[in-house]
């Protein structure tokens, strides 16, 4: 299985580079992956993966794109309330680098 | 045995071959020649036709930027067909009335074969040119190259999907409206939504010119979008004289007069009697005497809603929305794709996911969307009012627009349905 290693820890992943266990993800993770996707982190990255992640610990399911561009719409102005933002911060596309990167399952097929 | 050197097995495939019409199994063996791949193709074709199972699954892959456009698809067999360990999809976003130049289909076979097996399909179902037989690398750099060659991708997930009309006023004297303009128009203003999928699931128009529908809009689409016209049709009386003479007033009877659903023609003379109020646009009359009848003058489009192939609920067809709008002058266009957008938001919002809007209608109720996207109940927008579930109007049973859902009021409570009672 593959995995990397980092401060000492090593951490399982599948074979697109997901977490294993969930519960390993920490900030430091975050900023690993997101090195290897080539995205550098910035504040409105971080708001992004902030938003995943409370979403995903009260729900347990990745949030519906939707939801994702109304609640970033909502804290950041509207005009940053759609997917272009979203894909210009994420270019590999929220559903699949930015839930990587926060640590979420991998998401499953588009139909 | 080395896979290059793969052996085709057809055995249940050649059947596909016989008869008289042209067979994808007969184009691809010949391709094959060429592209060793497809080999491996049709032998996996050929195993799930003798096992009666699917091995493509799904994965996710992006364009850079690009939320739909790439449908990857990754074969269980890989062990056996490694090639198809990655066969993934390019949709190509098609012009409109699917006219090309025979320079820009060679453009696109040949993008297609320099980065993958070159299979292309014309048309998908929702009427996007498809690019088959890409792995991960191919399939980004064919979305390259399509870019910049002047195609675009787009139109796959849960998306407004690539738009598919008739020819339209460009070829058909029977078009109420400019179907190409249109589609132009609502693929240029909803591009977005081809490119980064954002709805709870698929969404598509299809566009026919006139009531004939050759789009197939009315079964085939969320969305259609069907030329029609107002007031009285046009009738040109010498050509009807004409049209009895040569093919005699028995012919005119049994082809024209008795097949009219709503019995609104009659025949006076040579004459032909029109009564208008009657005529429900079947467009029997003007297909078989297309010289003497054509559509009237005031023309437009009648907008619908919720047509889907079976998924939560089974097929249904599309049902009126809008029964009239003009599509002439820009402003006309704006409105619409403004209404779009209302349409979207109240769908979106509320629809669960993988809910089509039609499903969507079907569980919410016709009128609680129509409240929604605020428009007047119409009695046309069903074919007969009060003998189908399909619409309620309030005073059969309570609101279901604030609060939880409520039950259908039982048949016997419900008012006798009758025409005094509309």
């Amino acid at each position: 299985m593959p995995s990397f290693e980092l401060s000492g820890r090593t951490y399982e992943t599948d074979e697109d580079g997901y977490l294993i266990n969930l519960s390993d993800w920490n900030p430091e993770v975050a900023a690993y992956v997101a090195t290897q996707e080539s995205v550098n982190m910035t504040e409105n990255h971080w708001e992004v993966i902030n938003f995943l992640r409370e979403y995903y610990e009260e729900y347990k399911i990745a949030p519906m794109i939707r939801i994702l561009t109304k609640a970033i719409g909502k804290k950041l102005g509207k005009e940053k309330g759609n997917t272009k933002y979203l894909y210009d911060l994420y270019p590999g596309g929220p559903a699949k680098q930015a839930c990587k990167i926060a640590g979420l399952p991998k998401p499953t097929g588009c139909v | 045995m080395s896979v290059k050197e793969m052996a085709l097995n057809t055995t249940m495939l050649n059947e596909l071959e016989s008869g008289e019409w042209p067979s994808f199994v007969t184009d691809l063996k010949e391709y094959s020649k060429k592209k060793p791949v497809v080999v491996q193709l049709l032998n996996q074709l050929e195993d799930s036709y003798q096992t009666r199972w699917n091995y493509w699954i799904g994965k996710i892959l992006n364009a850079p930027g690009y939320g739909g456009g790439i449908i990857a698809r990754v074969s269980e067999k890989a062990d056996v067909y490694p090639d198809l360990a990655n066969f993934h999809t390019v949709r190509v976003i098609e012009p409109p009335g699917w006219v090309y130049s025979t320079d820009a289909l060679r453009n696109l076979a040949d993008i297609a074969e320099k980065n993958g097996a070159g299979i292309l399909q014309f048309h998908g179902m929702s009427g996007d040119v498809l690019l088959l037989g890409f792995n991960d690398a191919g399939s980004l750099q064919c979305a390259e190259d399509l870019m910049s060659n002047g195609w675009d991708i787009g139109g796959s997930g849960a998306a407004m999907r690539t738009l598919q009309c008739c020819v339209g006023q460009a070829r058909c004297e029977m078009a109420c409206y400019d179907t190409m303009k249109m589609t132009k128009h609502i693929t240029d203003t909803f591009i977005h939504y081809l490119h980064r999928p954002e709805f709870v699931y698929k969404f598509k128009f299809k566009l026919s010119g006139c009531p004939n529908d050759c789009a197939n809009a009315i079964v085939r689409s969320d969305m259609p979008i069907i030329g029609t016209w107002r007031g009285a049709m046009q009738v040109d009386q010498a050509k009807v004289a004409e049209f009895i003479d040569q093919k005699g007033m028995e012919y005119l009877i049994d082809n024209v007069l008795t097949r009219c659903p709503t019995r609104c023609l009659s025949v006076r003379g040579k004459e032909l009697v029109v009564d208008n109020s009657d005529c429900v646009r079947c467009m029997h009359c003007i297909n078989v005497m297309h010289k003497a009848l054509k559509p009237g003058k005031d023309k437009g489009a009648t907008i619908l809603v919720g047509g889907h192939r079976t998924l939560k609920i089974g097929d249904t067809m599309s049902s009126v929305l809008l029964p009239f709008i003009k599509l002439e002058t820009e402003e006309d266009m704006n409105n619409f794709t403004d209404f779009v957008e209302k349409v979207w938001e109240f769908w979106n919002d509320n629809g669960m996911d993988h809910e089509r809007v039609g499903e969507f209608i079907y569980r919410i109720g016709m009128l609680t969307f129509l409240k929604g996207i605020e428009v007047e109940p119409d009695p046309q927008m069903v074919v007969r009012p009060r003998t189908t579930s399909y619409i309620k109007f309030e005073e059969l049973g309570p609101s279901r627009f604030e609060g939880e859902r409520e039950q259908n009021p039982p048949v016997w409570n419900r008012e006798p349905e009758s025409r005094e009672s509309m």
